[in-house]
């Protein structure tokens, strides 16, 4: 997650203090995503290291204002312009669980699918509470960029139930269904619906 | 209390070897202000287990009660009334009559039931104007976007205070934020009082529903069980 490029962008709209920067982040983003103090100033020291950001002279109480510089300003359009890498995205655990199962004796994957399914579904309904107790059209930028990363969950979610199905319907597809113990081997197959 | 319940439900076709048992064993209730989605893939049974919810087919096992009657035990008349009383339905085709105003549309079920036309006229622009689209009562519904039509067929459902309203993927071809208002609008009416039953294969849609359960080759496999609220404290504290 580029926590470097959001304290930049939101460098770009004007010099901020370090725990300013770390409010604006959270708020922005629905405190789906919490930084602590720590993690904004290392990115901040990286950030003046790379001279994408000065750090001004102290105030009375010891605070640094931030600001960015033209390099920085265009790091952050570059940033806008382009695509996120698929690869930049962690692992995902639930297609190697899954990977696993259809590969491991003795698991049952229609199983596996559907305690996903459930509690997908579960985290489905409460981020889908979190939507209905807001607003239908926020008109606060704030709120308004909270419902984006709220929606880009819900999406998330909806995905993976999809995959699921997919997933489902494809192995009773490729899985020969059990016969009866008591047809004979050499039995013709009988069409299936 | 519930609405509708549904106890060890099925629905056989055929017989012998040609039998399909499209639904086996279903018990499902309803409370009053309670919102539940039926997710499954298509042929799992989701439209079955809706048309018999809804008095329009004739379970071959089981009872279905609607507020306590039982749609088994009434007589054809009796069950056209509750139908169309108690029972709010809202299809994916919306079953609009094209040569009726939307107010007319919303009309009809009430002028059936014997409420006078001026009466019928007022529910039908308080149903209109309650779902967002009371300047459109005087429009056909081929001079209405495809979000608005459903808009009017939700009202249609609505009007007259039914307890009960019945829907098969409500959102069909509408886009996602059409889509969101109308699952808002069945969550605002839910919360007024109604009970809702939705069967759809709409993850982000089944979300909105308080219990969500899953239906598989015609027998209920999981859900994600009651929201939590003052009943199922009190049933968990008992």
């Amino acid at each position: 997650m580029s926590i470097r490029h959001g304290l930049l962008a939101l460098l770009a709209q004007g010099p901020r203090y370090g725990y300013q920067l770390r409010a604006e982040f959270e708020s922005s983003t629905g405190s789906t995503w919490p930084l602590n103090i720590g993690q904004v100033y290392s990115t901040l020291s990286r950030l003046e290291r790379d001279e994408l950001v000065l750090r001004g002279d102290a105030d009375e109480e010891g605070r640094f204002v931030y600001s960015i510089t033209a390099e920085g300003t265009a790091e952050v359009r570059h940033w806008f312009a382009t695509p996120v890498e698929r690869t930049d995205r962690p692992r995902d655990e639930l297609a190697i669980k899954l990977a696993m199962a259809v590969t491991t004796p003795g698991v049952d994957v229609a199983d596996v699918v559907q305690t996903q399914r459930t509690a997908t579904l579960r985290a489905l309904q409460d981020l889908t509470r979190l939507k209905a107790g807001a607003s239908a059209a926020p008109a606060d930028p704030g709120e308004q960029a909270w419902r984006l990363v709220l929606e880009s969950m819900v999406f998330h979610a909806e995905a993976e139930v999809r995959w699921l199905d997919h997933c489902e319907s494809f192995m009773v597809r490729v899985t020969p269904p059990a016969r009866p113990a008591a047809a004979p081997a050499d039995a013709p197959k009988e069409a299936r619906r | 209390m519930n609405v509708l319940r549904m106890r060890a439900v099925g629905r056989d076709h055929g017989s012998g070897a040609g039998l399909v048992r499209a639904l086996r064993d279903i018990d499902l209730s309803v409370a009053g202000g309670e919102f539940v989605a039926v997710m499954g893939p298509s042929g799992s049974g989701k439209s079955t287990l809706l048309t018999l919810a809804g008095g329009l087919d004739t379970p071959t096992a089981g009872q279905v009660l609607v507020d306590g009657d039982d749609l088994g035990s009434l007589g054809p008349a009796r069950l056209a009334a509750l139908r169309r009383r108690r029972i709010g339905y809202v299809f994916q085709d919306l079953n609009l009559i094209p040569g009726l105003t939307a107010a007319e549309n919303v009309m009809l079920p009430r002028e059936l039931d014997g409420v006078r036309t001026r009466a019928a006229r007022r529910e039908a622009r308080a149903a209109l104007a309650e779902v967002g689209v009371g300047d459109l009562a005087d429009r056909f519904p081929d001079e209405m976007s495809g979000g608005q039509q459903q808009r009017v067929a939700i009202a249609r459902a609505l009007v007259g205070d039914r307890g009960l309203v019945l829907t098969d993927e409500p959102t069909g071809a509408l886009d996602s934020q059409t889509g969101d208002e109308v699952m808002r609008l069945l969550r605002t009416r839910c919360d007024a009082g109604a009970a809702c039953l939705m069967v759809t294969h709409d993850a982000r849609h089944a979300a909105w529903a308080d219990r969500v359960v899953f239906l598989r080759d015609g027998a209920l496999v999981d859900g994600t069980g009651a929201r939590p609220g003052p009943d199922t404290l009190l049933e968990a504290g008992r």
